[in-house]
Protein backbone atom coordinates (compact mmCIF):
# COMPACT_ATOMS: atom_id res chain seq x y z
CA UNK A 1 0.00 0.00 0.00
CA UNK A 2 1.43 3.15 -0.80
CA UNK A 3 1.45 6.05 1.43
CA UNK A 4 -0.92 8.44 -0.93
CA UNK A 5 -3.57 4.96 -0.09
CA UNK A 6 -2.98 5.41 3.04
CA UNK A 7 -3.48 9.78 3.62
CA UNK A 8 -6.79 8.79 1.68
CA UNK A 9 -7.92 5.90 3.28
CA UNK A 10 -7.37 8.14 6.61
CA UNK A 11 -9.24 10.94 5.02
CA UNK A 12 -12.60 9.36 4.26
CA UNK A 13 -12.39 7.82 7.89
CA UNK A 14 -12.08 11.34 9.48
CA UNK A 15 -15.72 11.86 7.54
CA UNK A 16 -14.57 15.19 6.10
CA UNK A 17 -16.95 16.54 3.43
CA UNK A 18 -16.04 16.05 -0.21
CA UNK A 19 -14.23 18.82 -1.84
CA UNK A 20 -16.58 21.28 -3.51
CA UNK A 21 -16.68 21.55 -7.12
CA UNK A 22 -17.98 24.93 -9.20
CA UNK A 23 -21.13 24.92 -10.68
CA UNK A 24 -22.52 27.06 -13.73
CA UNK A 25 -19.76 28.79 -15.70
CA UNK A 26 -19.28 31.95 -13.27
CA UNK A 27 -15.96 32.88 -11.85
CA UNK A 28 -15.28 31.77 -8.07
CA UNK A 29 -14.49 34.66 -6.32
CA UNK A 30 -12.46 35.13 -3.18
CA UNK A 31 -12.55 37.50 -0.33
CA UNK A 32 -10.99 38.31 3.05
CA UNK A 33 -13.68 38.49 5.57
CA UNK A 34 -11.35 39.79 8.58
CA UNK A 35 -9.42 41.00 9.92
CA UNK A 36 -11.52 43.79 10.49
CA UNK A 37 -14.51 42.50 10.10
CA UNK A 38 -16.80 43.45 12.91
CA UNK A 39 -18.23 39.71 12.93
CA UNK A 40 -14.54 37.93 13.74
CA UNK A 41 -14.63 38.77 17.36
CA UNK A 42 -10.88 39.96 16.96
CA UNK A 43 -8.67 40.16 14.38
CA UNK A 44 -9.42 37.16 12.72
CA UNK A 45 -9.08 36.95 9.01
CA UNK A 46 -11.05 34.18 6.60
CA UNK A 47 -10.33 33.81 3.34
CA UNK A 48 -13.06 32.82 1.58
CA UNK A 49 -13.55 31.12 -1.80
CA UNK A 50 -16.98 31.37 -3.09
CA UNK A 51 -19.18 30.40 -6.22
CA UNK A 52 -22.05 32.94 -5.89
CA UNK A 53 -23.06 32.50 -2.56
CA UNK A 54 -21.81 29.35 -1.29
CA UNK A 55 -18.56 28.86 0.38
CA UNK A 56 -16.48 26.40 -1.74
CA UNK A 57 -13.35 26.98 0.51
CA UNK A 58 -12.43 28.82 3.55
CA UNK A 59 -8.80 29.48 5.01
CA UNK A 60 -8.28 30.80 8.47
CA UNK A 61 -5.73 32.92 8.68
CA UNK A 62 -4.31 34.08 12.48
CA UNK A 63 -1.73 35.43 14.40
CA UNK A 64 -2.77 38.93 14.38
CA UNK A 65 -2.72 38.90 18.32
CA UNK A 66 -0.16 36.63 19.12
CA UNK A 67 2.07 38.26 21.38
CA UNK A 68 4.62 35.39 22.60
CA UNK A 69 2.86 34.41 25.73
CA UNK A 70 4.37 30.87 26.10
CA UNK A 71 7.96 32.38 25.45
CA UNK A 72 7.95 34.89 27.89
CA UNK A 73 6.17 32.53 30.16
CA UNK A 74 9.29 30.26 29.77
CA UNK A 75 11.70 33.00 30.81
CA UNK A 76 9.55 34.20 34.02
CA UNK A 77 8.79 33.03 37.54
CA UNK A 78 6.13 30.67 37.62
CA UNK A 79 3.90 33.31 39.76
CA UNK A 80 4.67 35.93 37.05
CA UNK A 81 2.41 33.87 34.31
CA UNK A 82 -0.34 34.05 36.33
CA UNK A 83 -1.59 37.66 35.55
CA UNK A 84 -0.86 36.87 32.02
CA UNK A 85 -3.16 33.42 31.97
CA UNK A 86 -6.21 36.03 32.78
CA UNK A 87 -5.34 37.54 29.06
CA UNK A 88 -6.04 34.26 27.31
CA UNK A 89 -9.71 33.97 26.69
CA UNK A 90 -10.21 36.94 28.67
CA UNK A 91 -13.43 36.36 29.11
CA UNK A 92 -13.34 33.66 31.28
CA UNK A 93 -9.64 34.80 32.91
CA UNK A 94 -11.20 32.85 36.75
CA UNK A 95 -11.14 29.46 34.38
CA UNK A 96 -7.13 29.90 33.10
CA UNK A 97 -6.52 30.90 36.12
CA UNK A 98 -7.44 27.65 37.74
CA UNK A 99 -5.72 25.42 34.63
CA UNK A 100 -2.59 27.17 35.14
CA UNK A 101 -2.76 26.95 39.09
CA UNK A 102 -3.82 22.94 38.91
CA UNK A 103 -0.50 22.04 36.57
CA UNK A 104 1.34 23.77 38.85
CA UNK A 105 -0.41 22.04 41.68
CA UNK A 106 0.63 19.04 39.74
CA UNK A 107 3.77 19.45 39.20
CA UNK A 108 4.63 19.91 42.97
CA UNK A 109 2.17 18.04 44.45
CA UNK A 110 0.67 20.50 46.21
CA UNK A 111 -2.16 20.13 48.35
CA UNK A 112 -6.00 22.65 48.20
CA UNK A 113 -7.43 23.22 50.88
CA UNK A 114 -11.23 22.62 51.01
CA UNK A 115 -12.66 26.21 51.11
CA UNK A 116 -10.33 26.84 48.24
CA UNK A 117 -11.82 24.57 46.08
CA UNK A 118 -15.36 25.36 46.89
CA UNK A 119 -14.58 28.85 45.98
CA UNK A 120 -12.73 27.73 42.95
CA UNK A 121 -15.84 25.82 41.78
CA UNK A 122 -18.19 28.98 42.40
CA UNK A 123 -16.05 31.02 40.53
CA UNK A 124 -15.88 28.85 37.45
CA UNK A 125 -19.61 28.18 37.48
CA UNK A 126 -20.26 32.17 37.40
CA UNK A 127 -17.40 32.36 34.49
CA UNK A 128 -18.79 29.69 32.66
CA UNK A 129 -22.37 31.58 33.32
CA UNK A 130 -21.01 34.74 31.98
CA UNK A 131 -19.18 33.25 29.13
CA UNK A 132 -22.58 31.14 27.31
CA UNK A 133 -24.45 34.33 28.51
CA UNK A 134 -22.25 36.59 26.68
CA UNK A 135 -21.31 33.99 23.40
CA UNK A 136 -25.44 33.32 22.83
CA UNK A 137 -25.97 37.12 22.61
CA UNK A 138 -22.62 37.69 20.42
CA UNK A 139 -24.34 34.62 17.79
CA UNK A 140 -27.50 36.56 18.17
CA UNK A 141 -26.03 39.37 17.14
CA UNK A 142 -24.34 37.95 14.12
CA UNK A 143 -27.53 36.70 13.24
CA UNK A 144 -28.78 39.96 12.55
CA UNK A 145 -31.03 40.80 16.22
CA UNK A 146 -29.15 44.50 16.61
CA UNK A 147 -28.35 44.57 20.20
CA UNK A 148 -31.15 42.93 22.24
CA UNK A 149 -30.35 39.93 23.71
CA UNK A 150 -26.89 41.01 23.46
CA UNK A 151 -27.81 43.71 26.16
CA UNK A 152 -29.90 41.61 27.95
CA UNK A 153 -27.33 39.08 28.14
CA UNK A 154 -24.53 41.37 28.95
CA UNK A 155 -26.86 43.19 31.68
CA UNK A 156 -26.69 39.81 33.79
CA UNK A 157 -23.38 39.49 32.95
CA UNK A 158 -22.73 42.35 34.93
CA UNK A 159 -23.80 41.15 37.69
CA UNK A 160 -21.47 38.70 37.56
CA UNK A 161 -18.58 40.93 36.85
CA UNK A 162 -19.34 42.78 39.88
CA UNK A 163 -19.21 39.81 42.13
CA UNK A 164 -15.67 39.38 40.37
CA UNK A 165 -14.24 42.56 40.92
CA UNK A 166 -15.23 42.96 44.52
CA UNK A 167 -13.60 40.13 45.42
CA UNK A 168 -10.48 39.98 43.17
CA UNK A 169 -10.44 44.07 42.56
CA UNK A 170 -10.75 43.49 38.68
CA UNK A 171 -13.56 42.80 36.53
CA UNK A 172 -12.13 40.60 34.00
CA UNK A 173 -8.01 40.47 34.74
CA UNK A 174 -8.63 38.90 38.11
CA UNK A 175 -5.66 37.26 38.84
CA UNK A 176 -6.96 35.44 41.66
CA UNK A 177 -5.86 32.10 42.30
CA UNK A 178 -2.71 30.70 43.68
CA UNK A 179 -0.69 27.59 43.42
CA UNK A 180 -2.23 26.04 46.87
CA UNK A 181 -4.95 28.51 46.93
CA UNK A 182 -6.91 31.68 46.53
CA UNK A 183 -5.49 35.07 46.81
CA UNK A 184 -7.93 36.80 49.15
CA UNK A 185 -10.45 34.75 51.01
CA UNK A 186 -14.69 35.28 50.59
CA UNK A 187 -16.45 37.15 53.01
CA UNK A 188 -19.83 36.60 54.29
CA UNK A 189 -21.22 39.61 52.40
CA UNK A 190 -19.52 38.42 49.37
CA UNK A 191 -21.37 34.71 49.55
CA UNK A 192 -24.64 36.69 50.56
CA UNK A 193 -24.40 38.86 47.05
CA UNK A 194 -23.18 35.84 45.35
CA UNK A 195 -26.36 33.70 46.37
CA UNK A 196 -28.62 37.03 45.54
CA UNK A 197 -26.99 37.06 41.66
CA UNK A 198 -27.40 32.90 41.76
CA UNK A 199 -31.27 33.44 42.97
CA UNK A 200 -31.42 35.68 39.68
CA UNK A 201 -30.18 33.58 37.27
CA UNK A 202 -33.14 31.24 36.76
CA UNK A 203 -35.39 33.62 35.83
CA UNK A 204 -32.85 35.05 33.67
CA UNK A 205 -32.31 32.09 31.49
CA UNK A 206 -36.02 31.74 31.61
CA UNK A 207 -36.54 35.10 29.54
CA UNK A 208 -33.13 34.64 27.56
CA UNK A 209 -35.18 31.65 26.29
CA UNK A 210 -38.48 33.22 26.50
CA UNK A 211 -36.83 35.58 23.76
CA UNK A 212 -35.10 33.09 21.47
CA UNK A 213 -35.80 29.17 21.49
CA UNK A 214 -38.76 28.99 19.64
CA UNK A 215 -38.23 32.06 17.65
CA UNK A 216 -39.35 31.37 13.93
CA UNK A 217 -36.07 33.48 11.89
CA UNK A 218 -33.14 32.14 14.77
CA UNK A 219 -35.25 28.52 14.02
CA UNK A 220 -35.02 29.07 10.37
CA UNK A 221 -31.09 30.43 10.52
CA UNK A 222 -29.80 28.31 12.90
CA UNK A 223 -31.18 24.77 12.04
CA UNK A 224 -29.20 22.35 9.62
CA UNK A 225 -26.68 24.86 9.67
CA UNK A 226 -23.15 24.28 10.07
CA UNK A 227 -23.20 20.64 10.90
CA UNK A 228 -20.64 18.65 12.69
CA UNK A 229 -20.39 15.26 12.65
CA UNK A 230 -19.69 13.39 15.95
CA UNK A 231 -16.83 11.48 14.32
CA UNK A 232 -15.29 14.54 12.33
CA UNK A 233 -15.59 16.29 15.67
CA UNK A 234 -13.65 13.66 17.70
CA UNK A 235 -10.94 13.22 15.14
CA UNK A 236 -10.44 17.02 15.05
CA UNK A 237 -10.25 17.05 18.73
CA UNK A 238 -12.92 19.24 19.17
CA UNK A 239 -13.83 20.07 22.89
CA UNK A 240 -16.60 21.77 24.71
CA UNK A 241 -20.07 22.42 23.95
CA UNK A 242 -19.39 22.60 20.32
CA UNK A 243 -18.63 18.52 20.76
CA UNK A 244 -21.49 18.16 22.65
CA UNK A 245 -23.89 19.49 20.23
CA UNK A 246 -22.38 17.09 18.09
CA UNK A 247 -23.73 14.44 20.68
CA UNK A 248 -20.35 13.40 22.11
CA UNK A 249 -20.25 12.60 25.94
CA UNK A 250 -17.42 14.11 27.03
CA UNK A 251 -17.55 16.76 29.71
CA UNK A 252 -13.75 17.02 31.88
CA UNK A 253 -15.75 17.77 34.66
CA UNK A 254 -17.22 14.71 34.14
CA UNK A 255 -13.73 12.60 32.78
CA UNK A 256 -11.21 13.52 35.28
CA UNK A 257 -13.40 14.92 38.19
CA UNK A 258 -10.50 17.58 38.96
CA UNK A 259 -11.83 19.92 42.36
CA UNK A 260 -14.20 18.30 43.95
CA UNK A 261 -16.93 17.82 40.85
CA UNK A 262 -17.57 14.92 42.03
CA UNK A 263 -19.61 15.77 45.17
CA UNK A 264 -22.25 18.02 42.69
CA UNK A 265 -25.27 16.70 40.92
CA UNK A 266 -25.20 17.95 37.47
CA UNK A 267 -26.20 16.66 34.05
CA UNK A 268 -23.98 16.97 30.73
CA UNK A 269 -26.60 18.55 27.71
CA UNK A 270 -25.85 16.97 24.51
CA UNK A 271 -27.19 17.68 21.35
CA UNK A 272 -28.57 15.81 18.19
CA UNK A 273 -27.78 17.28 14.99
CA UNK A 274 -24.82 18.98 15.70
CA UNK A 275 -26.06 22.49 14.05
CA UNK A 276 -25.59 25.89 15.18
CA UNK A 277 -29.28 25.56 17.33
CA UNK A 278 -27.88 22.40 18.75
CA UNK A 279 -24.87 24.42 19.98
CA UNK A 280 -27.10 27.36 21.31
CA UNK A 281 -29.30 25.14 22.59
CA UNK A 282 -26.37 23.15 24.78
CA UNK A 283 -25.16 26.63 25.84
CA UNK A 284 -28.66 27.39 27.77
CA UNK A 285 -28.89 23.96 29.43
CA UNK A 286 -25.17 24.07 30.52
CA UNK A 287 -26.43 27.64 32.14
CA UNK A 288 -29.23 25.79 34.03
CA UNK A 289 -26.71 22.93 35.05
CA UNK A 290 -24.18 25.40 35.96
CA UNK A 291 -26.73 26.95 38.26
CA UNK A 292 -27.48 23.24 40.25
CA UNK A 293 -23.69 23.33 41.10
CA UNK A 294 -24.02 26.74 42.31
CA UNK A 295 -27.09 26.36 44.12
CA UNK A 296 -25.40 23.27 46.18
CA UNK A 297 -22.03 24.77 46.63
CA UNK A 298 -23.04 28.36 47.99
CA UNK A 299 -24.37 26.79 51.07
CA UNK A 300 -21.83 24.08 51.33
CA UNK A 301 -18.85 26.12 51.56
CA UNK A 302 -17.03 25.12 54.66
CA UNK A 303 -14.53 27.62 56.68
CA UNK A 304 -11.13 27.16 57.09
CA UNK A 305 -7.97 28.13 55.28
CA UNK A 306 -7.70 29.12 51.24
CA UNK A 307 -3.75 28.42 51.23
CA UNK A 308 -1.78 25.40 51.34
CA UNK A 309 0.40 26.31 54.51
CA UNK A 310 3.41 24.92 52.35
CA UNK A 311 2.85 27.40 49.70
CA UNK A 312 5.30 29.98 48.95
CA UNK A 313 5.42 33.00 47.14
CA UNK A 314 8.95 34.02 46.52
CA UNK A 315 11.53 31.25 45.96
CA UNK A 316 9.27 28.84 43.66
CA UNK A 317 11.15 26.10 41.99
CA UNK A 318 9.94 23.13 42.03
CA UNK A 319 11.89 19.65 41.23
CA UNK A 320 12.42 18.45 37.82
CA UNK A 321 9.52 16.98 35.93
CA UNK A 322 6.35 17.67 34.08
CA UNK A 323 2.60 17.85 34.23
CA UNK A 324 -0.74 18.41 32.55
CA UNK A 325 -3.48 19.70 34.07
CA UNK A 326 -6.54 19.89 32.26
CA UNK A 327 -10.23 21.81 32.93
CA UNK A 328 -13.43 22.02 31.36
CA UNK A 329 -13.45 25.93 30.69
CA UNK A 330 -16.61 27.26 28.87
CA UNK A 331 -14.96 26.64 25.79
CA UNK A 332 -13.68 23.23 25.49
CA UNK A 333 -10.74 21.83 27.13
CA UNK A 334 -7.73 24.34 28.45
CA UNK A 335 -4.75 22.57 29.76
CA UNK A 336 -1.48 23.74 30.57
CA UNK A 337 1.64 21.50 29.86
CA UNK A 338 4.91 22.45 31.94
CA UNK A 339 8.13 20.69 32.33
CA UNK A 340 9.98 21.74 35.13
CA UNK A 341 14.37 21.53 35.04
CA UNK A 342 14.73 22.82 38.60
CA UNK A 343 15.11 25.99 38.24
CA UNK A 344 12.40 29.18 38.85
CA UNK A 345 11.21 29.21 35.51
CA UNK A 346 9.42 26.80 33.10
CA UNK A 347 12.00 25.17 30.44
CA UNK A 348 8.70 24.30 28.35
CA UNK A 349 5.06 26.40 29.11
CA UNK A 350 2.29 25.37 26.68
CA UNK A 351 -1.40 25.86 26.90
CA UNK A 352 -3.81 23.46 25.14
CA UNK A 353 -6.35 26.58 23.71
CA UNK A 354 -9.54 25.27 22.97
CA UNK A 355 -10.19 28.37 20.56
CA UNK A 356 -7.66 27.06 18.39
CA UNK A 357 -8.46 23.88 17.94
CA UNK A 358 -12.37 24.20 17.91
CA UNK A 359 -11.28 26.57 15.10
CA UNK A 360 -9.44 24.06 13.46
CA UNK A 361 -12.59 22.77 12.08
CA UNK A 362 -14.49 25.77 10.73
CA UNK A 363 -13.82 25.28 6.75
CA UNK A 364 -15.34 21.17 7.10
CA UNK A 365 -18.70 23.17 8.67
CA UNK A 366 -18.74 26.50 6.26
CA UNK A 367 -18.41 24.31 2.91
CA UNK A 368 -21.42 24.30 0.49
CA UNK A 369 -23.50 27.17 3.11
CA UNK A 370 -24.19 30.09 2.17
CA UNK A 371 -21.61 33.19 2.98
CA UNK A 372 -24.04 34.85 5.27
CA UNK A 373 -24.05 31.37 7.48
CA UNK A 374 -20.08 31.67 7.71
CA UNK A 375 -20.67 34.61 9.90
CA UNK A 376 -23.29 32.68 12.40
CA UNK A 377 -20.92 29.10 12.41
CA UNK A 378 -18.08 31.18 12.93
CA UNK A 379 -20.02 32.95 15.95
CA UNK A 380 -21.66 29.03 17.05
CA UNK A 381 -17.77 27.48 17.74
CA UNK A 382 -17.39 30.60 20.47
CA UNK A 383 -13.43 31.34 20.09
CA UNK A 384 -11.81 34.34 21.89
CA UNK A 385 -8.88 35.99 19.62
CA UNK A 386 -6.74 36.23 23.09
CA UNK A 387 -6.70 32.53 23.28
CA UNK A 388 -6.48 31.12 19.40
CA UNK A 389 -2.96 33.59 19.29
CA UNK A 390 -1.72 33.99 22.69
CA UNK B 1 -48.58 29.05 14.54
CA UNK B 2 -45.74 30.14 12.73
CA UNK B 3 -44.64 33.75 14.53
CA UNK B 4 -45.78 32.66 17.95
CA UNK B 5 -42.19 31.96 19.01
CA UNK B 6 -41.44 35.75 17.62
CA UNK B 7 -45.06 37.46 19.47
CA UNK B 8 -43.72 35.43 22.52
CA UNK B 9 -40.24 37.19 22.31
CA UNK B 10 -41.56 40.57 21.65
CA UNK B 11 -43.79 40.40 24.49
CA UNK B 12 -40.65 39.60 26.78
CA UNK B 13 -38.95 43.26 25.34
CA UNK B 14 -42.63 45.03 25.95
CA UNK B 15 -41.93 43.88 29.42
CA UNK B 16 -38.11 44.95 29.90
CA UNK B 17 -39.19 48.47 28.22
CA UNK B 18 -41.67 48.80 30.15
CA UNK B 19 -39.89 47.95 33.49
CA UNK B 20 -37.02 49.64 32.85
CA UNK B 21 -39.43 52.71 33.94
CA UNK B 22 -40.33 51.71 37.36
CA UNK B 23 -37.67 48.99 38.18
CA UNK B 24 -33.71 50.18 39.22
CA UNK B 25 -33.10 46.30 38.30
CA UNK B 26 -33.61 46.83 34.62
CA UNK B 27 -32.14 50.23 33.96
CA UNK B 28 -27.89 49.44 34.13
CA UNK B 29 -26.19 52.30 32.52
CA UNK B 30 -25.22 55.28 34.22
CA UNK B 31 -23.83 58.84 32.65
CA UNK B 32 -20.41 58.26 33.34
CA UNK B 33 -18.78 61.68 34.00
CA UNK B 34 -21.83 63.12 35.99
CA UNK B 35 -22.81 60.06 37.45
CA UNK B 36 -19.97 57.48 39.28
CA UNK B 37 -20.72 53.77 40.51
CA UNK B 38 -18.62 53.63 43.66
CA UNK B 39 -15.40 52.03 43.16
CA UNK B 40 -15.42 48.18 45.01
CA UNK B 41 -13.15 48.63 48.30
CA UNK B 42 -11.12 45.63 46.49
CA UNK B 43 -10.67 47.34 43.59
CA UNK B 44 -7.14 47.71 41.98
CA UNK B 45 -5.51 50.11 39.35
CA UNK B 46 -2.04 51.50 39.58
CA UNK B 47 0.19 50.91 42.59
CA UNK B 48 1.29 53.83 45.25
CA UNK B 49 3.89 54.01 47.81
CA UNK B 50 2.77 54.39 51.41
CA UNK B 51 4.13 56.89 53.83
CA UNK B 52 3.55 57.21 57.46
CA UNK B 53 3.21 61.06 58.94
CA UNK B 54 2.79 64.06 57.04
CA UNK B 55 6.23 64.38 55.37
CA UNK B 56 6.24 61.64 52.12
CA UNK B 57 10.13 61.41 51.91
CA UNK B 58 10.93 60.88 55.80
CA UNK B 59 7.87 58.50 56.28
CA UNK B 60 7.96 56.28 52.77
CA UNK B 61 8.08 53.01 54.29
CA UNK B 62 9.89 51.39 51.32
CA UNK B 63 13.31 50.10 51.87
CA UNK B 64 14.52 49.63 48.13
CA UNK B 65 14.80 45.89 48.42
CA UNK B 66 14.26 45.51 44.91
CA UNK B 67 11.64 42.67 45.48
CA UNK B 68 8.97 43.98 44.05
CA UNK B 69 10.98 45.37 40.51
CA UNK B 70 12.56 41.63 40.20
CA UNK B 71 8.92 39.93 40.46
CA UNK B 72 7.01 42.18 38.66
CA UNK B 73 5.69 40.48 35.66
CA UNK B 74 6.18 42.97 32.40
CA UNK B 75 8.70 44.96 34.23
CA UNK B 76 7.61 48.05 34.81
CA UNK B 77 9.26 48.83 37.93
CA UNK B 78 12.71 51.16 38.30
CA UNK B 79 14.74 51.15 41.61
CA UNK B 80 17.87 52.86 42.61
CA UNK B 81 18.92 52.19 46.28
CA UNK B 82 20.47 55.10 47.84
CA UNK B 83 23.50 55.45 49.50
CA UNK B 84 22.86 56.48 53.17
CA UNK B 85 20.60 54.86 55.83
CA UNK B 86 17.04 56.23 57.51
CA UNK B 87 15.04 55.32 60.31
CA UNK B 88 12.41 53.58 59.69
CA UNK B 89 9.22 53.15 61.39
CA UNK B 90 10.76 51.08 64.27
CA UNK B 91 13.90 53.42 63.97
CA UNK B 92 16.07 50.71 62.49
CA UNK B 93 18.40 52.40 59.96
CA UNK B 94 17.39 51.68 56.58
CA UNK B 95 17.98 52.30 52.94
CA UNK B 96 15.17 53.89 51.19
CA UNK B 97 14.53 54.31 47.18
CA UNK B 98 16.52 57.43 45.71
CA UNK B 99 14.59 56.78 42.50
CA UNK B 100 11.51 54.87 41.98
CA UNK B 101 9.88 55.03 38.83
CA UNK B 102 6.50 52.77 37.59
CA UNK B 103 5.48 53.09 34.06
CA UNK B 104 1.87 53.52 33.53
CA UNK B 105 1.63 52.23 30.59
CA UNK B 106 3.57 49.49 31.21
CA UNK B 107 1.79 48.23 34.47
CA UNK B 108 -1.12 45.39 33.80
CA UNK B 109 -2.38 45.77 37.48
CA UNK B 110 -1.45 42.59 38.50
CA UNK B 111 -1.16 43.12 42.32
CA UNK B 112 2.15 40.99 42.34
CA UNK B 113 4.17 43.80 43.43
CA UNK B 114 1.89 43.92 46.84
CA UNK B 115 1.86 40.47 47.30
CA UNK B 116 5.30 40.05 47.69
CA UNK B 117 6.54 43.37 49.30
CA UNK B 118 7.53 42.50 52.98
CA UNK B 119 7.24 45.94 54.53
CA UNK B 120 3.57 46.78 53.37
CA UNK B 121 5.30 49.83 51.35
CA UNK B 122 3.37 49.01 47.63
CA UNK B 123 -0.57 49.22 47.85
CA UNK B 124 -2.98 49.33 45.20
CA UNK B 125 -4.56 52.60 44.37
CA UNK B 126 -8.19 53.03 43.02
CA UNK B 127 -8.01 55.84 40.81
CA UNK B 128 -8.48 55.13 37.40
CA UNK B 129 -8.33 58.38 35.47
CA UNK B 130 -4.64 58.01 34.68
CA UNK B 131 -4.78 59.55 31.08
CA UNK B 132 -2.19 62.44 30.24
CA UNK B 133 -2.04 64.70 27.42
CA UNK B 134 2.07 64.00 27.66
CA UNK B 135 2.86 60.90 26.85
CA UNK B 136 6.93 60.27 28.16
CA UNK B 137 7.10 62.22 31.38
CA UNK B 138 3.35 62.13 32.32
CA UNK B 139 3.14 58.11 32.08
CA UNK B 140 6.34 57.73 34.24
CA UNK B 141 5.49 58.19 37.71
CA UNK B 142 8.69 59.05 40.32
CA UNK B 143 8.76 58.57 43.78
CA UNK B 144 7.10 62.11 44.59
CA UNK B 145 4.07 61.38 42.57
CA UNK B 146 3.32 58.00 43.65
CA UNK B 147 4.11 58.37 47.42
CA UNK B 148 -0.11 58.52 49.22
CA UNK B 149 -0.30 59.42 53.09
CA UNK B 150 -1.24 56.16 55.55
CA UNK B 151 -4.85 58.01 55.70
CA UNK B 152 -5.27 57.90 51.85
CA UNK B 153 -4.56 53.93 51.93
CA UNK B 154 -7.35 54.03 54.93
CA UNK B 155 -9.80 55.73 53.01
CA UNK B 156 -10.07 53.61 49.64
CA UNK B 157 -8.53 50.32 51.57
CA UNK B 158 -9.89 50.46 54.66
CA UNK B 159 -10.16 46.63 55.92
CA UNK B 160 -6.96 46.04 54.49
CA UNK B 161 -5.37 48.87 55.76
CA UNK B 162 -6.46 48.38 59.38
CA UNK B 163 -5.41 45.04 59.05
CA UNK B 164 -1.96 46.21 57.87
CA UNK B 165 -1.78 49.08 60.70
CA UNK B 166 -2.37 46.50 63.14
CA UNK B 167 0.45 44.12 62.04
CA UNK B 168 2.92 46.61 62.07
CA UNK B 169 2.16 47.58 65.23
CA UNK B 170 2.11 44.83 66.63
CA UNK B 171 5.67 44.39 64.89
CA UNK B 172 6.48 47.77 66.29
CA UNK B 173 5.84 46.69 69.81
CA UNK B 174 7.63 43.25 69.39
CA UNK B 175 10.71 45.13 67.86
CA UNK B 176 10.26 47.62 70.98
CA UNK B 177 9.86 44.96 73.24
CA UNK B 178 13.15 43.36 72.57
CA UNK B 179 15.53 46.52 72.36
CA UNK B 180 13.67 46.59 75.89
CA UNK B 181 15.16 43.24 77.11
CA UNK B 182 18.06 43.26 74.79
CA UNK B 183 19.09 46.84 76.66
CA UNK B 184 18.07 45.25 80.25
CA UNK B 185 19.74 42.11 79.17
CA UNK B 186 22.96 44.45 78.15
CA UNK B 187 22.67 46.68 81.56
CA UNK B 188 22.05 43.67 83.64
CA UNK B 189 25.27 42.48 82.10
CA UNK B 190 27.50 44.97 83.00
CA UNK B 191 25.64 44.70 86.29
CA UNK B 192 27.55 41.34 86.82
CA UNK B 193 30.64 42.51 85.47
CA UNK B 194 30.97 45.30 87.70
CA UNK B 195 29.85 42.75 91.15
CA UNK B 196 32.95 40.93 91.59
CA UNK B 197 35.42 44.03 91.17
CA UNK B 198 34.27 46.16 94.58
CA UNK B 199 37.07 48.50 93.70
CA UNK B 200 34.46 49.98 91.19
CA UNK B 201 32.16 52.49 92.15
CA UNK B 202 28.68 51.23 93.54
CA UNK B 203 26.64 49.97 90.13
CA UNK B 204 24.58 53.21 89.21
CA UNK B 205 24.67 51.97 85.41
CA UNK B 206 21.74 49.37 86.23
CA UNK B 207 19.64 52.14 87.22
CA UNK B 208 19.58 54.33 84.05
CA UNK B 209 17.43 52.38 81.93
Amino acid sequence: MSVAETKAEKLDGWNRPPAMEPEGEGELLEIAMGPHHPSTHGVFRMDVTLDGERVMRLKPVFGYLHRNHEKIAEGAAYLASMPYTDRLDYFCSLSNNWAYALAVEKLVGQQVPERAQYIRVILAELTRIQNHAASIGFLIQEMGASGTPLMYAFRQREKIVDLFESLTGSRMMCNYMRFGGCRVDVSAAWLESARTVVAGLPAFVDEFEALLTTNEILMARCQGVGVLKADLAVNASVTGPLLRASGVNYDIRKVDRYGIYDRFKFRVPLGDHGDVYDRYMVRVLEMRESIRILEQALPAIPAGPIMDPKAKLRGFRPKPGEAYGRIEAPKGELGFYLISDGSPNPYRYRVRPPSLINLTILEDMCLGQNVADVVLIFGSVDIVLGEVDR
Amino acid sequence: MLGEGILKGMAETAKNFAGSFVSEDRLTTVEYPEQRIPTFENARVFPFLVYDGSDWAAGMRCVACQICEKECPPKCIYIEKSQDKKPDFVGKPQFYPARFDIDVSVCMSCQICVEVCPFEAIKMDTEFELATDNRFGGLLLDREELAKSNEYYHRIHPTEADEVDARLNSEKAAAEAKAKAAAQAAAAKSADAAKPSPAKPAPSTGGED
